[in-house]
């Protein structure tokens, strides 16, 4: 299976082990990404907080490259990529005079016909049975909270994926590998988002109730899809452990990184060193578990 | 959406959300479940309240405009389908060009040295991004414990991914950001 690839800026930085995990699974699957070339930054939540129109700019232009490069489906692992992307292509399509503005500031006509996916979209069309077909290492004693977040499903009306209030795609996912998704309260909650570097405060608490929510319902690992979830869950919690002494550290793991652990893939491979909470106890766990093939 | 009648700082917030904040009811949902609510000066529904009542400047003024972190909670929830996120988005866009100072210098500042970024390179580069940042707030040690280990790591990297049409994206952000969307 072959499909277009938008990685987005925090692929190649902060989330580095996203991107190296979502490739090393996908090899395993006998799955291609085709990498836009000469991608931009969607814009993120700076280009609509300064200009709606250039946060329908950025998108489009990459939506444009895909379609020149003779793509159809692009998967944009990135939440909030995905949200930018989907928007984008909806105010296009709805709003004539946001379009001719957009036409006019990029010097070229936009056509529709990419089909923008996400990361637990990209799973269920290459098929959750393919997973588990795939799967070497027991996790049926890993309890895992599929967190969400904001970006994955809202706006609705414009994502069109999944429940926005109780979405259950990602626990279909996570079932395929064999862990076991716990219910809980928080998986579609705000981390604070873009506030990690300038209001550190608000992303503390916000990430904090997160965490507190999902170690009650007593999850060994919390699941993630979004890289801007991941760095505010990981790396602000340590500084959340040292503002509140006495709590319980939880390893934030990227989906694709949970897939690649049931397929047995190498824990480097999959960026599981890069983390700011360790992991080891985490696989360490697993490893003493009884190997199913 | 055009009428003579009407205020342009409204008629301005119609053009760029495509939604008329006359239409909320003040039952306050956005404000019951929105995260931030609590580190805002002006709960949600409150700005929206402003906006009826032409207070705009009440609106543009308020910290909540720049403190929302465009979750979309309240968008989703609006029993009138009236999407609060969307009219944050507009009115932080109208406040800086009508040159009223934001209320939360920090944020306005975190996006300005995000957008430098892409002028600059095309994409994002994460330590350009905190070196504008710390220098724009003289925040100079912000977390300057995790900085080490992001970078040996090798989350953090040391030059940005330059594109080859970086001029164009330099150009596109300052007609954007500079003139009127609609």
């Amino acid at each position: 299976m072959n499909f277009g690839y938008y990685p987005g800026c925090s692929l190649s930085g902060t989330a580095k082990e996203f991107d190296l995990s979502l490739k090393e699974v996908l090899n395993n699957l006998d799955t291609n990404l085709q990498e836009i070339n000469d991608w931009c930054c969607c814009g993120a939540s700076s280009a609509h907080s300064a200009s709606h129109l250039l946060s329908v700019a950025l998108p489009a232009r990459n939506l444009i490259l895909a379609k020149e490069q003779g793509m159809k489906d692009v998967v944009a692992p990135c939440a909030a990529c995905f949200n930018r992307l989907k928007v984008a292509q909806h105010e296009m399509k709805t709003d004539e005079h946001i379009r001719t503005k957009t036409e006019e500031l990029l010097e070229t006509k936009y056509s529709d016909g990419i089909n923008v996916l996400n990361l637990i979209s990209l799973f269920q069309h290459i098929g959750l049975d393919k997973i588990k077909s795939n799967i070497q290492i027991d996790l049926s004693k890993l309890n895992a909270a599929c967190y969400y977040g904001c970006l994955l499903v809202r706006p609705h009306d414009i994502l069109k994926f999944d429940d926005p209030e109780n979405p259950t795609t990602m626990e279909e996912v996570v079932k395929a590998t064999g862990a076991k998704p716990v219910d809980w309260n928080f998986k579609v909650e705000c981390c604070g988002a873009a506030h990690s570097i300038a209001h550190t405060e608000i992303v503390e608490n916000l990430s904090m109730q997160i965490l507190d929510d999902a170690i009650n319902h007593k999850a060994d690992v919390i699941v993630v899809a979004c890289p801007m979830c991941h760095s505010n869950l990981d790396m602000r919690q340590k500084n959340i452990i040292k503002h509140n002494p006495g709590r319980m550290k939880i390893p934030i793991l990227y989906l694709s990184q949970l897939i690649g652990l049931s397929m047995g893939l190498d824990k480097k491979s999959l960026g599981l060193d890069l983390h700011f909470i360790d992991t080891t106890p985490l696989i360490a766990s697993l490893s003493e578990k009884e190997v199913v093939v | 959406m055009e009428n003579n009648h009407v205020h342009p700082t409204i008629q301005k917030i119609i053009n760029l959300t495509n939604q008329d904040p006359a239409n909320c009811y003040q039952c306050g949902k956005c404000s019951a479940g929105c995260p931030v609510r609590d580190f805002f000066d002006d709960a949600p529904n409150r700005v929206i309240r402003f906006i009826q009542l032409g207070l705009y400047d009440r609106a543009l003024k308020s910290k909540a405009i720049w403190l929302c972190a465009g979750c979309q909670t309240c968008s989703s929830r609006c029993p009138q389908n009236f999407e609060p996120a969307k009219l944050m988005d507009a009115l932080r866009e109208i406040a800086v060009e009508q040159g009223i100072a934001p209320s939360d210098k920090n944020v306005q500042k975190f996006h300005k040295a995000f957008l430098n970024q892409i002028k600059n390179n095309g994409r994002s580069f994460e330590l350009g991004l905190i070196r504008d940042y710390k220098l724009a707030t003289g925040k100079l040690f912000q977390d300057i414990d995790a900085a080490p280990t992001a970078i040996l790591k090798g989350k953090i990297g040391l030059t940005p991914h330059k594109i080859k049409d970086t001029k164009k994206i330099k150009s596109i952000i300052n007609k954007a950001v500079k003139g009127n969307t609609k």
